[in-house]
């Protein structure tokens, strides 16, 4: 129990601390490194809350094949040429802009910040999820209920592939 | 048990901060950083309120979420590498050809 607020405590301000690294470096080779860190540690927020499943997937897609390619980006476009230029646009827009973040955030955050949410409970809690085994029955569902977003996920990401191959051949 | 509002605190504070990376920010590949960061966030709340719920629909639709977020990443990064052959490096506010 107080071993379970220590690692939630610890992966949250982990998470907080890489985000705001995240969008204060110059170097977007840094920003891609606090990424990884910050979504390695949702990862672990999401075995906290006992889904297993996703947070595998969390570690594979996101820390894995999307951070790769981008850092791949960022190293086939040379990175000192865009250090020359001030990065960080501050001034007149950069304090709107944080003005609007931080209305945006006591907006979202007193709509989640209340001991209970209206609406009726589902019929998988924790043990029963651990009797069916976690990952058999997330497959049940993504077979059964969510076959057809299932299959769309399979063509979203054939256009996908197909969509880069074409954007990024030479013309010849 | 850690109440599930505070996950979804956290889920609410990391989109902020995405946010604000947007708007902060001027090369093009920080700020699809941020869009990711924003996307794990939506996956945090979506993943806490199935817990919340005792359901598991949240974990689909965020799983199907990642599909979507490979996707983008794939096309975004193409594009990337088309704008830099044209613009030799990415800033958003160079990027003005439909100013008008």
């Amino acid at each position: 129990m107080i071993l379970q607020w220590i690692v939630f405590i610890l992966s949250a301000l982990f998470a907080i601390f890489s985000a705001l690294m995240m969008i204060t470096r110059k170097n977007p080779i840094h920003s891609a490194l606090f990424l990884i860190g910050n979504f390695l540690s949702v990862a672990v927020l999401y075995i906290l809350l006992g889904r297993q499943f996703i947070a595998i997937a969390q570690v594979m897609i996101y820390a894995g094949a999307i951070m790769m390619l981008i850092v791949f980006t960022i190293m086939l476009i040379s990175v000192e040429e865009l250090k020359k230029v001030s990065l960080l646009r501050f001034g007149a827009g950069g304090v709107i802009g944080l003005v609007m973040t931080v209305l945006l955030f006591g907006f979202l955050a007193s709509s989640v910040a209340v001991r209970t949410l209206p609406g009726l409970k589902g019929g998988f809690p924790l043990e029963r999820i651990q009797e069916l085994g976690p990952f058999k029955v997330i497959g049940g569902l993504l077979m059964t209920k969510y076959l057809l977003p299932f299959e769309l996920a399979s063509v979203v990401l054939l256009i996908g592939i197909i969509g880069a191959v074409i954007l990024a051949k030479k013309e010849r | 048990m850690i109440p599930v509002s505070l996950y979804m605190l956290l889920g609410a504070l990391l989109f902020s901060i995405g946010i604000l990376g947007v708007l902060i920010r001027r090369d093009a590949i920080v700020i699809f950083m941020c869009i990711e960061l924003m996307l794990s966030a939506v996956g945090l709340t979506l993943v806490s309120a199935s817990r919340y719920y005792n359901g598991l629909d949240g974990v689909i639709v965020a799983f199907l979420g990642m599909t979507v977020a490979a996707a983008e990443a794939a096309i975004g990064l193409a594009i990337f590498v088309l704008l830099h052959r044209t613009y030799k490096g990415i800033k958003v506010d160079e990027i003005n050809l439909l100013k008008g």
